[in-house]
């Protein structure tokens, strides 16, 4: 008879509808699908990139090829010691492997891309320049001109 | 009457989601590829090397010495002074004779003064990463800030906010000129 008084008797609080919860995660696992990409190399160098506030964005990720310097990691400095290495893919390598990787990284892209591959430098802060131009008199040599200075945004964490 | 069908229980599906959430947290990275972008001069051939004099007061010379030292010209100079200093060298705005020439140039119909000046920039096998990057940043910044200028004066807007044709212009009325010079034995390893 009363509008409200029906529900007096029953104590039993209602569950909470858990049905769009699976929706919030989901779009939560599209947002970190969309803004990340895989990570294909293990870091074996500690790289802290230095900082620059008039980085630009690399356009192109797909036609970029990495390459890492740094002191090894704590787990590879037992055999490689902590001098400042170079990393390609996924093994320490030095200044004459470069022709290789790049050649290979060449071949992986399509005819047309070719000209527009860019080489990464991630480049740990605290490594002396002498092996960084030698790496870049190398990147001459093989023609690989285009390169980057990774750097991060002051500012920014990582 | 229709046989009511009974609901599927969906409560397990934010358990999947979460599943897949974590494998994607655990396996990606946050795309954070910037930096700097240059192109390297190619290996100069014999012929070439000739050709590529350039009028003494074209060029500036940055120096970082491996105990992470500037030289921009012949003095030494604080980091917070290369940009302004970059600045006055590439626009010359009083036309000193000793700062760099300018050359008319037509682009896209309109013709600009455009600087010819280049900034040299060398440093030592001792020079610190993080030393040379600061400093690559000043000279990028100078030459942006240029650029921004430039795009006030000729359309009002900054360099950013103008379209891509306009974008173009600037780039040629103000180029990026800083080279980096061969590496020099120089200073101990």
């Amino acid at each position: 008879m009363s509008k409200f008084g029906g529900s007096r008797n029953n104590k039993s609080v209602p569950g909470i509808s858990s049905g769009s919860l699976s929706d919030i995660v989901f779009m939560l696992l599209f947002f970190f699908m969309v803004t990340t990409q895989m990570r294909e190399t293990e870091n074996k160098v500690i790289v802290k990139l230095p900082e620059a506030s008039e980085a630009a964005k690399l356009e192109r990720k797909d036609l970029s090829a990495n390459i890492n310097i740094g002191s090894p990691t704590r787990q590879y400095q037992a055999m490689y010691g902590t001098d400042a290495r170079i990393q390609l893919n996924d093994s320490f390598k030095t200044i004459d492997d470069i022709r290789d990787f790049i050649a290979s990284e060449r071949d992986a892209m399509s005819e047309a891309d070719r000209s527009l591959m860019t080489v990464n430098l991630r480049v740990d802060e605290d490594v002396r320049m002498g092996i960084v131009s030698d790496v870049k008199q190398e990147l001459r040599r093989c023609s690989a001109l285009k390169i980057m200075y990774a750097s991060r945004k002051p500012g920014g964490d990582k | 009457m229709a046989k009511k069908t009974p609901e599927i229980n969906s409560s397990s599906t934010a358990d999947i989601a979460f599943l897949l959430l974590c494998y994607f947290l655990m396996t990606t990275t946050m795309g954070d590829q910037s930096g700097l972008q240059r192109r390297l001069p190619p290996i100069p051939d014999s012929k070439q090397a000739q050709d590529q004099k350039v009028n003494r007061r074209n060029i500036v010379i940055v120096r970082i010495n491996s105990a992470d030292k500037l030289f921009a010209g012949n003095e030494a100079m604080d980091i917070a002074y290369l940009k302004d200093k970059m600045k006055e060298f590439l626009a010359n705005p009083a036309n000193d004779p000793n700062l760099p020439e300018k050359e008319e140039k037509e682009i896209e119909g309109k013709t600009y003064q455009v600087s010819k000046g280049v900034i040299s920039l060398q440093n030592d096998r001792g020079t610190s990463y993080q030393a040379y990057i600061a400093v690559q940043n000043e000279l990028v910044k100078a030459v942006n800030e240029l650029r921004d200028e430039f795009s006030m004066r000729e359309f009002g807007k900054k360099f950013s906010r103008l379209s891509e044709d306009q974008q173009e212009i600037v780039k040629k009325a103000v180029p990026q000129n800083i080279s980096e010079a061969e590496p020099k034995d120089t200073g101990k390893k």
